[in-house]
């Protein structure tokens, strides 16, 4: 994996994790760029996108877009479960989760990627242990 | 003292905390770069407190203006007092800070060392997983080779949790840090082990990852790796070992003969998608790697194709995708497999995503035959006019000009109808193909004897309604048509009716707003049209056609002069001193029409690719040693007007090389040849713009066609398309070919042979389809230094990357 990135549709970044080093301005480069790409297509179109040397994984799920950037070789069917995976753990961590509750926590959110994604490589995929893990951590707090 | 411990309180009563950050930045929407300035002083003063909460709440607040796109690297310092804390919350801000910002430039990485070390190997476990959460981010090489050691000690550790992060973490360091693979591999095996399933996976990920891009260092691992794949039945992990597979099999023949079987049950048995496609790839990996041709792999080759077929027809669009994809791979072994399929491709190409359509497209290219030929490009090009995107439409364009050209236009029958094809293509709007276009032109002509007569009348047309074409020149890739026309026209003018009227198209003042290469291209072929309708005149005694063709030129040619291009000024001049000279030379009734002529004598033939490289350097000549004596920086590289045109007369030598040439009354001798062709090497490598003509590769200046140029590209929109009065439509061609067709079912048996010359190929492939005739023939006569073989196989290796670091042998 590249980088994770969950934009919502005007284009705001909620979540932005780079498992691959880049300036500030390519970076800012990239997600203007995934916005663009990502916003036109509708549901007629397939939720892969090829995009420079890299290949882009996306769901949308209400006003929000979950992209994954992975590479060209990598099986896009996993990403996209993966993806789904995710965005039901948030789901159970907060309680039917909404845009508003990633903005506000959004550590909390850096805190599941971690817990389920680390080093670009799908780390934990029972949706079961990571809640576990979620619910220790937060009674540290 | 108090009253400071006071103020200071109140302060952090009004500290804004994250949530209030959050929704003051949502409530001033319109000053929002304003309200945000404000932010940073108010998190820059807390950031100088010495109370840590208050330190942890501004780096929040800073990550938080980080993801917005704020630049907040001049807090590096803060945020590694904050990672330095004791209490678990803040240390975790600390590092999410951390793992947002730092980056290999960040100075103060060094600090975080020994910090790191203390966290990893603390006894709160959550401690040590937030250190290495954020040590994947920003690890370098320096902090790579320090903290390898306690990592791989990690990876021993009581608890699971710390052993996968430990795990994962280690790859990245692999990619810092290479000579770390050699120490760290034993124990990575040992975890491929682990009880814990999901340790495995880590590791067999980590595993997988870096095989990828050296597999022959894992081959030792693949019966692990094989029994793994038979026990588990997580499919995450069958993914990503089967994909390990797919990198070895090229390597290890007999693992792939093993592998198929195994393969094939999951593909039968499994209901998950994903798992389904990565089989099938991995199987076209193997199959292409024993091409040996063991008859049971057909049926696998089946197998796949069938359950693509499904994944096609699927209303999902992904699958669809997935499904196109995986066939274009097997298309390149086994096209033969894939043409059964036809009909679905081309039903996919009707599809409503453009992604889809590409691939389809992509597809069709191995699926063409001779008599499908003609109906997919007619479909395409409906495709085309209805293209929205024009990124989509050069996609379609330069996809039909390929399959149609495809090995030496194997599968054109009806060179006419694809003539006419190319012609239609240019009245498509806004590409930037037209030099694809004018190539194949070119190439279509020069080789297709038979239809030069054909082409050569359709340029014609083209020529005479060039005003049209050349209006927006601005991103005009159709201007290259134009270049196209005039060259056939000029090279093969005896098969031009009108000579006459083609030459007055061609010195319409209109021209001279096309680009200069165009127009250079344009006055070099008036000339080459002039001496044909010289020779005619001659023969048929026609002065006052003479005449009337020179006053023309003379009129005309001027307004080349004015060019601003210069190679446009250069060959106008000479060209209009010639017909200067010739009037002179007909006054005094001299007949000189034939030594004109004979300046175009002799074919061109095309030049294989790689036919410069492979000259052979003469003995005795070195290359690098200068010409004349080192060329001093002298100050007259403006050649002043006058002395350059005076030296035309040099310069058409250098023009004509490619045909015989003898001035009528001037015949200079051995010496004076030499001395100008001294002068002229100085003139050359003192203009610099003067193009240079090797003279050693027989290439003729405006055969630069077929290499890359500069076009300045210009934007053509024409809302209306052209209806050329004399341009024959391709419909009438197919419609001629679907007659022929019927009439010649009946005499299938019969057995035509076919005409073509130098192809290899035999008839028994194509066996099944009807032979349809090939009407013309294509030259296959290429023009190359004698005794080259074929073209070479010129690998460019890519630079190594880190990834050639990791080669290293483990055994």
């Amino acid at each position: 994996i590249r980088f994770i990135l969950i934009q919502n549709r005007a284009g705001k970044t909620r979540l932005a994790k780079w498992y691959m080093h880049f300036d500030d301005d390519e970076k800012q480069k990239l997600i203007e760029e995934v916005h663009a790409v990502v916003t036109v297509r509708d549901t007629k179109h397939t939720n892969f996108v090829e995009f420079r040397n890299f290949k882009i994984v996306y769901r949308r799920y209400a006003g929000l877009y979950f992209c994954i950037c992975v590479d060209v070789s990598d099986n896009n069917l996993v990403y996209l479960e993966a993806i789904h995976n995710f965005v039901e753990v948030l789901n159970e961590f907060f309680h039917n989760v909404c845009e508003l509750d990633l903005v506000f926590n959004f550590y909390k959110v850096y805190s599941v990627v971690d817990e389920m994604f680390l080093a670009g490589e799908i780390r934990e995929t029972s949706q079961t242990k990571v809640l576990k893990q979620l619910l220790m951590l937060s009674s540290l707090e | 003292m108090a009253l400071k411990k006071v103020k200071g309180t109140l302060e952090r009563v009004l500290d804004k905390n994250l949530q209030d950050l959050v929704r003051g930045i949502r409530n001033h929407k319109e000053n929002e770069s304003k309200y945000i300035a404000e932010c940073i002083d108010e998190i820059k003063q807390e950031l100088k407190q010495d109370n840590l909460a208050i330190k942890a709440n501004a780096v929040n607040k800073l990550t938080y203006l980080q993801m917005l796109g704020y630049d907040i690297s001049w807090a590096a310092f803060n945020i590694i007092e904050v990672m330095s804390s004791t209490k678990f919350t803040f240390k975790r801000i600390g590092y999410l800070a951390a793992s947002q910002s730092f980056h290999e430039e960040t100075d103060v990485l060094m600090l975080t060392t020994n910090m790191i070390r203390k966290d990893m190997s603390s006894q709160n476990m959550y401690d040590s997983g937030v250190a290495l959460n954020g040590l994947s981010c920003f690890i370098t090489p320096d902090l790579a080779r320090d903290l390898a050691n306690d990592i791989m000690t990690l990876m021993t550790s009581s608890r699971p949790y710390l052993r996968k992060k430990a795990v994962l973490i280690m790859y990245k360091v692999f990619l810092q840090f290479p000579e770390a693979l050699r120490p760290a591999f034993p124990r990575l095996k040992e975890k491929l082990e682990d009880p814990d399933p999901g340790v495995q996976s880590a590791a067999v990920n980590v595993i997988c990852e870096l095989a990828r891009k050296n597999p022959k260092n894992y081959l030792s691992l693949a019966p692990l790796f094989f029994k793994l794949m038979t026990t588990s039945t997580n499919n995450w992990v069958l993914i990503k070992i089967i994909k390990l597979f797919s990198a070895l099999t090229p390597l290890e023949p007999r693992l792939g003969k093993k592998l198929i079987e195994p393969l094939t049950n999951l593909i039968h048995s499994t209901s998950a998608m994903s798992l389904l496609y990565e089989c099938i790839n991995t199987v076209i990996a193997v199959l292409v790697s024993i091409s040996s041709g063991i008859p049971n792999h057909t049926a696998s080759i089946q197998l796949c194709v069938q359950k693509l077929r499904i994944l096609i027809e699927d209303s999902d669009q992904n699958l669809k995708y997935l499904g196109l994809l995986a066939m274009s791979r097997i298309l390149a072994t086994h096209p033969k497999s894939v043409q059964g399929h036809k009909d679905l491709i081309l039903q996919c190409l009707d599809d409503r995503d453009e992604s889809i359509r590409l691939r389809a497209l992509d597809l069709l290219y191995g699926m063409v035959s001779k008599k499908n030929l003609m109906e997919i490009v007619k479909k395409l090009m409906v495709h085309m006019d209805k293209a929205e995107g024009s990124h989509y439409r050069d996609e379609l364009l330069s996809k039909t000009i390929e399959i149609c050209s495809q090995s030496n236009y194997q599968y054109v029958t009806n060179f006419e109808w694809y003539v006419s094809i190319l012609v239609e293509l240019t009245r498509m709007e806004g590409t930037k193909h037209g030099k694809l276009i004018a190539n194949q032109m070119l190439d279509v002509a020069i080789r297709v004897q038979a239809i030069r007569h054909f082409a050569v009348s359709q340029m014609a047309i083209l020529l005479e309604n060039s005003h049209l074409l050349a209006n927006n020149s601005q991103r005009n890739g159709i201007c290259e048509v134009l270049h196209a026309a005039a060259w056939i026209c000029g090279e093969f003018s005896e098969h031009l009716s009108n000579p006459k009227a083609t030459l007055e198209a061609m010195l319409k003042p209109k021209i001279t707003s096309l680009p200069g290469h165009i127009q250079s291209i344009f006055v070099q072929n008036i000339l080459k049209l002039y001496g044909k309708i010289l020779k005619a005149a001659e023969a048929k005694e026609d002065d006052s056609l003479k005449k009337e063709v020179h006053t023309l030129l003379q009129e005309k040619l001027p307004v080349f002069i004015q060019s601003g291009d210069l190679e446009v000024q250069e060959r106008a001049c000479s060209i209009l001193q010639i017909v200067k000279y010739i009037m002179k030379l007909e006054e005094k009734g001299a007949a000189v029409a034939d030594e004109v002529e004979n300046l175009y004598a002799g074919e061109l033939n095309p030049v294989a690719p790689k036919a410069q490289k492979k000259v052979p350097v003469p003995e005795g000549l070195d290359l690098d040693k200068w010409i004349n004596e080192a060329p001093d920086d002298s100050s007259d590289e403006e050649v002043p007007g006058n002395t350059f045109f005076l030296t035309t007369e040099d310069e058409h030598r250098s023009s004509y090389q490619h045909g015989d040439e003898s001035r009528p009354t001037y015949e200079p001798t051995e010496e004076e040849l030499e001395k100008r062709k001294a002068i002229r090497k100085t003139e050359v490598e003192h203009n610099p713009h003067y193009l240079k003509d090797d003279g050693k590769g027989h290439k003729p200046r405006h055969k630069d066609a077929f290499d890359a140029k500069d076009i300045p590209v210009a934007e053509i929109d024409l809302s209306v398309p052209l209806h050329v009065p004399g341009l024959s439509s391709s419909d009438k061609y197919m419609v001629l070919q679907q007659k022929t067709e019927k009439a010649h079912k009946g005499k299938k048996e019969k057995g035509k042979k076919k005409k073509k010359k130098g192809k290899g190929k035999t008839q028994a492939e194509e066996s099944d389809e009807d032979e349809v005739a090939a009407v013309h023939t294509v030259s296959t006569i290429v023009d190359a230094p004698e005794g080259m073989a074929g073209s070479d196989h010129e690998d460019d290796k890519k630079s190594g990357d880190v990834y050639k670091a990791l080669d290293i042998n483990l055994d």
